[in-house]
């Protein structure tokens, strides 16, 4: 392939990787349930695309294959196991109590973003010049603001997009540098996502049926220091 | 062979148990897989005892990612024995508890789901594939943590969900940079083995990175301080066989993942992977023997136990000579067969009191003689009292780390232990024989059902006995078959 077309390709790539980005973020602030999850969507779709371009830029068939499994099962299986599993009613609404406001997440967000800039340095210097690019920065991105998303949210749905969104930052590097790992793996990996989704989804059912509520976050009863007023009088 | 049908079998029994049958159906099919893959998984490390190479019959196509050597054929023994007691246990755990016959069979279909999950880590041999199956354990045990369904049974299977999860994105992070710095390295097999291969001429900064990420997101999953906090919630709100698999096998089989990780390290010039694993390990003991000391509900505090024992047998692995990785394998031996025992233990207090709480239950060995002496026993053998399996594993870890110059280390170990013994034995002993005091109405029923009732059913008595036996023989006297294994174990992990 001529030089232009891969100069093209890899800055088409590298846009993919910043709207990846850019989702993360949204998925940290954004309120609306529903959102979050089409914000996930987005963000799939465009792991997907930046598979198939790199498949593109290097020849590799094995690529596309995960390109397609990406887009077949997080855009059209995801939302369809949680409508299956969990209650219909998690995705109309708004989440208020976030632990942190939305600005100060945003800037916490910002600072781990610079921060996976640092940490992706030493590691890119190592690899071969073929695997270099932005994903591995980006895709550290993700792992982090992944996580982020879990310490803050509170909601059953958004807590496991910040799994998925873990899971994707992890992949996106993935694909960048070790992209020769055997096609069943990937599979296996994808259909693993799957499973995380069912068994997340049983359970915020079970949940919000014995407890009332989808706020995971707020069931803290199980703790070591606060005992129970009447245990505290049986004891001494 | 064996170690296809070990595969198969728990599979074949998950699908078996959906069919309708009579009453003990669905628990007679599981405890006979178990004992069937206990006797498969026996044979198996005979074999790789014996020295010959199970690895060399699977070398064709996607089978040359499965494979059993020195170092893994231990565990797959562990998980077969305590899943066979405790599918045993189960029988009258459930009977007790007599939940719905659809959510028994869910229970056992799951079970058995749990086992195979478990027993796959050993037996693959390509690190992405141990990461998914290592996921997989997270994903079929969720359900049978919250099996109660009670808020508090939700709570500690969310909490188990989303932190062993997050660890896990993060070991795949590391497993991805992994096999990149195996290709930077010039390629080969991803597998344990071409790892070792490989490790000499891959990037240092890859290596570590890898290591480190891997350390740390499965280290949550094996309960290590500081990402325990799910551990006493899950270990305690399961039902009790349910949480001997947890903390006898399913945290071992984690650790063991890392602990594949140490040849690698030590191939690699100037790694630092044994100064890490020392470092939080002894940090793991010693948040845990302080907590051990102010729980207050006893499933808790064998939880707390487990979160001690992974950090002996981490700081174990840091020690280095070959003569600590005996004691590693041993300790994790010991501590499988103990742990399960224990939580047998505290299922058998909890089906006659009905109660978590240890200021809830005094004077128990007058209630029921045989919970009794089970806790008594379970917590001298985990706190390694002589002559049971706990004491001389961690009695070769301490005279290892004694002849390698660790002073520090061996001394805070053994200061850390001593702690733990108090800690567990003085909740033991308020329960088994302690009084209620003047100002405290002692609960009515104590008085109205006379001096020895005792209800516990009779597979939990006989699951009570067979877990038993191990913990006391491999403290008196090591077969040679399990000497010759460990020690090849030993070989693996460090040279």
């Amino acid at each position: 392939m001529s030089e232009t077309t891969n100069q093209l390709l890899d800055n088409l790539n590298a846009l993919a990787a910043g709207l990846i980005l850019l989702t993360a973020f949204g998925i940290v602030a954004m309120r609306q349930i529903r959102g979050c999850l089409n914000l996930f969507i987005v963000q799939s779709l465009l792991l997907a695309a930046s598979a198939a371009l790199l498949g593109l830029r290097h020849q590799s068939e094995h690529l596309y294959g995960v390109a397609l499994v990406n887009v077949l099962s997080k855009p059209v299986i995801v939302p369809w196991l949680l409508r299956k599993t969990s209650p219909a009613e998690i995705y109309t609404r708004r989440e208020i109590d976030q632990v942190l406001n939305i600005p100060t997440s945003l800037l916490i967000a910002l600072a781990l973003a610079i921060l996976s800039y640092f940490l992706a340095m030493p590691l890119l210097n190592s690899v071969g010049p073929d695997f270099r690019g932005p994903n591995v920065p980006v895709g550290i991105a993700g792992l982090l603001l992944g996580a982020f998303t879990l310490t803050v949210r509170r909601e059953a749905v958004p807590l496991l997009i910040g799994l998925l969104v873990m899971e994707n930052g992890a992949f996106l590097t993935g694909i960048s540098i070790s992209r020769n790992l055997p096609l069943l793996v990937e599979l296996a990996i994808a259909t693993d996502g799957l499973i995380i989704v069912f068994i997340m989804g049983v359970l915020t059912r079970a949940v919000q049926k014995h407890t009332g509520t989808t706020a995971v976050g707020t069931l803290a009863s199980l703790k070591e220091a606060a005992p129970e007023p009447t245990t505290n009088e049986a004891t001494r | 062979m064996s170690v296809i049908v070990i595969l198969l079998l728990p599979l074949l029994a998950a699908a078996l148990v959906c069919f309708p049958g009579k009453r003990h159906w669905a628990a007679g099919v599981t405890v006979v897989s178990c004992l069937t893959i206990l006797v498969l998984a026996a044979r198996v490390a005979w074999l790789v005892s014996a020295g010959d190479s199970v690895t060399t019959v699977l070398q064709a196509g996607m089978l040359k990612w499965i494979a059993v050597d020195g170092l893994s054929a231990l565990i797959p023994l562990l998980i077969a024995l305590v899943g066979s007691t405790a599918a045993i246990f189960s029988v009258g755990y459930m009977a007790h508890k007599n939940p719905e016959p659809r959510k028994l069979l869910l229970y056992y279909a799951n079970y058995n789901l749990f086992i195979f999950s478990m027993l796959a880590i050993p037996v693959m041999a390509e690190p992405t594939l141990v990461w998914i199956v290592v996921e997989l354990t997270t994903l079929c045990s969720a359900l049978l943590v919250s099996f109660e369904n009670t808020p508090e049974a939700l709570e500690a299977a969310w909490k188990y969900v989303v932190l062993s999860l997050m660890g896990a994105a993060m070991a795949l992070f590391g497993f991805l940079v992994l096999f990149a710095a195996m290709q930077a390295a010039g390629g080969g097999i991803y597998t344990w083995k071409g790892l070792v291969a490989a490790a000499p001429s891959m990037p240092p900064v890859l290596l570590q990175t890898a290591f480190l990420m891997i350390l740390i997101g499965l280290g949550t999953k094996a309960g290590l301080v500081p990402m325990h906090t799910w551990l006493p919630d899950a270990h305690s709100q399961a039902p009790s066989p349910v949480c001997a698999l947890l903390s006898g096998v399913e945290t071992t089989a984690i650790l063991y993942v890392i602990l594949r990780l140490f040849p690698v390290m030590k191939a690699a010039p100037n790694s630092h992977a044994e100064t890490w694993a020392l470092v939080l390990g002894l940090i793991s003991v010693g948040t845990a023997a302080f907590l051990l000391l102010q729980v207050r509900d006893y499933k808790r505090m064998f939880a707390f136990s487990t979160v001690e024992h992974m950090g002996i047998i981490l700081a174990a692995a840091g020690l280095g000579a070959s003569a600590a990785g005996y004691g590693t394998m041993q300790q994790i031996v010991s501590h499988s067969i103990t742990k399960s025992f224990c939580f047998f233990a505290a299922g058998a207090a909890l089906l006659t009191v009905g109660t978590r709480e240890i200021a809830a239950v005094r004077g128990l060995i007058r209630k029921s003689p045989v919970a009794s002496a089970a806790l008594i026993f379970g917590g001298l053998g985990i706190t390694g009292s002589p002559p049971l399996a706990v004491f001389l594993s961690e009695f070769s870890i301490l005279k290892a780390g004694l002849n390698q110059r660790h002073y520090l280390a061996t001394g805070l170990l053994a200061v850390f232990i001593v702690i733990a013994f108090f800690g567990v034995m003085l909740h033991i002993n308020r329960m088994v024989f302690g009084a209620w005091d003047q100002e405290d109405a002692a609960p009515t029923n104590e008085h109205s059902s006379g001096a020895k009732e005792d209800k516990l059913p009779f597979s939990c008595r006989l699951a009570l006995l067979l877990a038993a036996v191990p913990v006391l023989l491999l403290g008196i006297y090591i077969p040679k078959p399990l000497q010759d294994l460990l020690t090849l174990a030993a070989n693996a992990l460090t040279k």
